[in-house]
């Protein structure tokens, strides 16, 4: 009887995860979404601990209250630290199924089948490399470990031999489940490969790489659902899995780029830099200068980039947002699918500065608007507005969508200094005729506008 | 192979067909909280983590399944916290701010 309403609650609670994402995919149901999900959780959690082959509740008390612990602080970072919070939290979640997968080889390494063997050689392989991984990727956000792209020599060779030889490990594994000895080594492996593969990955790749890592998780997790004979860990887990999958082809299809390129291709970027002559001429305005033209435009688009999170200008965004649509001035905000290093680091940015979501126009939409605004303001985004990726072959974001900042009336770029940015590609936008470079700091040179803005 | 292996097979299967298509559907918009969520989801993991612990089968088991608890806890509870967090922020125009 206990089982049935085990199952029953299992079934009840993979339904609700189901409507909780599809809840999430607006607004409006947004909220309800997320209350869904703590429900499905809640009956999950619910159920299992009615399971009477559990009997040991002080170390569940205590394992749940210290991460519960650690839960409530990372829930309530701040805005700017999501892109690291999630990717510590696909490390958790990676280290839980790698845990587990272990502990069940340990208790059934005699009696194991391959079939299940297979899923737990998976599920240990994903989970570990994840760990290592999303440690590494947090720590460049968090900018604790250098965020240039890490090279050596032969490193795509070391770092698939590293792999190669945990996936020869888990086949063998398979085959003959008794060697134990050689499963630490294999786990041991898959942390080691999760370090090397983050190692050569630049800031801007994050948001692909963070998507991977979601993807690589929720993997986990269902191969821990075939392990366990658990139908609710194999659907969740499949929805992460593919969640994670969806949105890094989103990212890689936003940047024009593969997933090889992405995870193996942090090579000859280094180099462009090198070539660039800082000999063309710019314009460049003042803080005055550039609030005379706000003042009689009709029409503004801001572009914002990782330049506008880093600086945490999005509540002076908000301030001259609020200023320019007081005058009457129609402002929208431009975002580019990569801008940032998370997929949709920017809205949540702006959200959070209590920018209405609807005046957010995703690329498609802002093409079709900037041939009719007057002015364009970009802040803190480079590559996605370079006009080379759409007719200059030789480059290398050749070929990338990119916001048609170039069409509007007047570009205004807000950047610390003619340097080229993270890719080291040089931006031909900052050299045209319409463009004026605003140079200073991102939240410093919003807060002038602001503050020349009401001038009459 | 036994049925209840394929039967997991076709659900796993089925599941990440219905995984694409659902996130497919989901706004730009929300894709960072849309990232913490499926995350707080597939913390789903906990169950398989008190189920290892709460067995107490060796002494083995039951440390490395208290630890995958905790960790599974952390996304359980931070994942939608923040989730619900970052959704309530999104406002309409012309909404009253909070």
């Amino acid at each position: 009887m206990n089982e049935h309403f085990i199952h029953l609650a299992y079934l009840v609670s993979a339904g609700c995860f189901i409507l909780s994402l599809k809840w999430l995919s607006a607004v409006p149901t947004a909220r309800r979404g997320v209350l869904t999900g703590v429900a499905g959780m809640a009956l999950a959690v619910g159920g299992t601990l009615l399971d009477p082959t559990i009997e040991h509740f002080r170390y569940l008390g205590i394992a749940m209250v210290v991460g519960s612990m650690i839960g409530v602080p990372m829930a309530l970072m701040p805005m700017t630290a999501v892109p690291q919070r999630t990717a510590l939290s696909h490390a958790f979640g990676a280290l839980a199924a790698t845990l587990v997968g272990s502990a069940e080889y340990a208790l059934r390494l005699r009696i194991i089948d391959h079939f299940t063997m297979t899923a737990l050689t998976l599920e240990v392989i994903l989970g570990g490399l994840t760990i290592t991984a999303s440690l590494m990727a947090a720590g460049k956000l968090q900018e604790v470990l250098p965020t240039r792209p890490m090279v050596f020599k032969n490193q795509n060779y070391i770092n698939l031999s590293v792999l190669g030889l945990a996936v020869l490990i888990g086949a063998y594994l398979i085959l003959n489940p008794g060697a134990w000895l050689l499963f630490p080594v294999m786990v041991l492996l898959c942390l080691i490969f999760g370090v090397l593969l983050i190692m050569p990955i630049g800031g801007a790749d994050m948001p692909t790489v963070l998507a991977l890592l979601n993807s690589y998780a929720g993997l986990s997790a269902s191969m821990m659902g075939f392990v366990l004979n658990n139908k609710l860990l194999i659907i969740a887990g499949a929805l992460d899995g593919s969640s994670g999958l969806i949105l890094s082809i989103i990212m890689c299809r936003a940047m024009n780029r593969s997933f090889t390129n992405v995870l193996f291709g942090a090579f000859g970027q280094v180099q462009v830099a090198a070539g660039a002559v800082e000999q063309k001429n710019y314009r460049s305005a003042s803080a005055e200068e550039a609030a005379d033209l706000l003042r009689t435009a009709d029409s503004v688009i801001i572009v914002p980039g990782y330049g506008m999170a880093v600086a945490q200008a999005q509540h002076k965004v908000r301030e001259l947002f609020d200023l320019l649509v007081k005058q009457g001035t129609k402002v929208t905000f431009a975002i580019h699918p990569v801008a940032g290093r998370m997929p949709g680091h920017m809205n949540v940015l702006l959200a959070e500065a209590d920018i209405p979501y609807d005046n957010l126009l995703e690329m498609e939409d802002a093409n079709s608007e900037f041939p009719q605004a007057d002015v364009a303001l970009v802040i803190g985004a480079n590559d996605v507005t370079n006009p080379a990726a759409r007719h200059d072959k030789s480059s290398p974001i050749y070929g990338m969508p990119i916001l048609d900042v170039d069409k509007a009336r007047t570009v205004m770029v807000i950047k610390r200094s003619m340097n080229p940015g993270f890719a080291g590609i040089d931006n031909e936008l900052y050299y045209m005729d319409r463009t004026l470079m605003l140079f200073g700091d991102a939240k410093g040179f919003v807060a002038e506008l602001v503050k020349a803005l009401p001038g009459d | 192979m036994t049925s209840e292996m394929i039967s997991n097979l076709y659900v796993f299967v089925l599941a990440t067909f219905l995984g694409i298509e659902l996130i497919r559907r989901v706004s730009p918009l929300l894709h960072t909280p849309l990232m913490s969520l499926t995350n707080a989801i597939s913390a789903i993991a906990v169950v398989g983590a008190l189920v290892i612990a709460g067995r107490a089968e060796t002494t083995l088991s039951t440390i490395l399944g208290s630890i995958a608890v905790a960790a599974a806890m952390v996304n359980v509870v931070g994942g939608y916290l923040i989730t619900y967090r970052m959704v309530s922020m999104f406002k309409k125009r012309g909404a009253k701010k909070s």
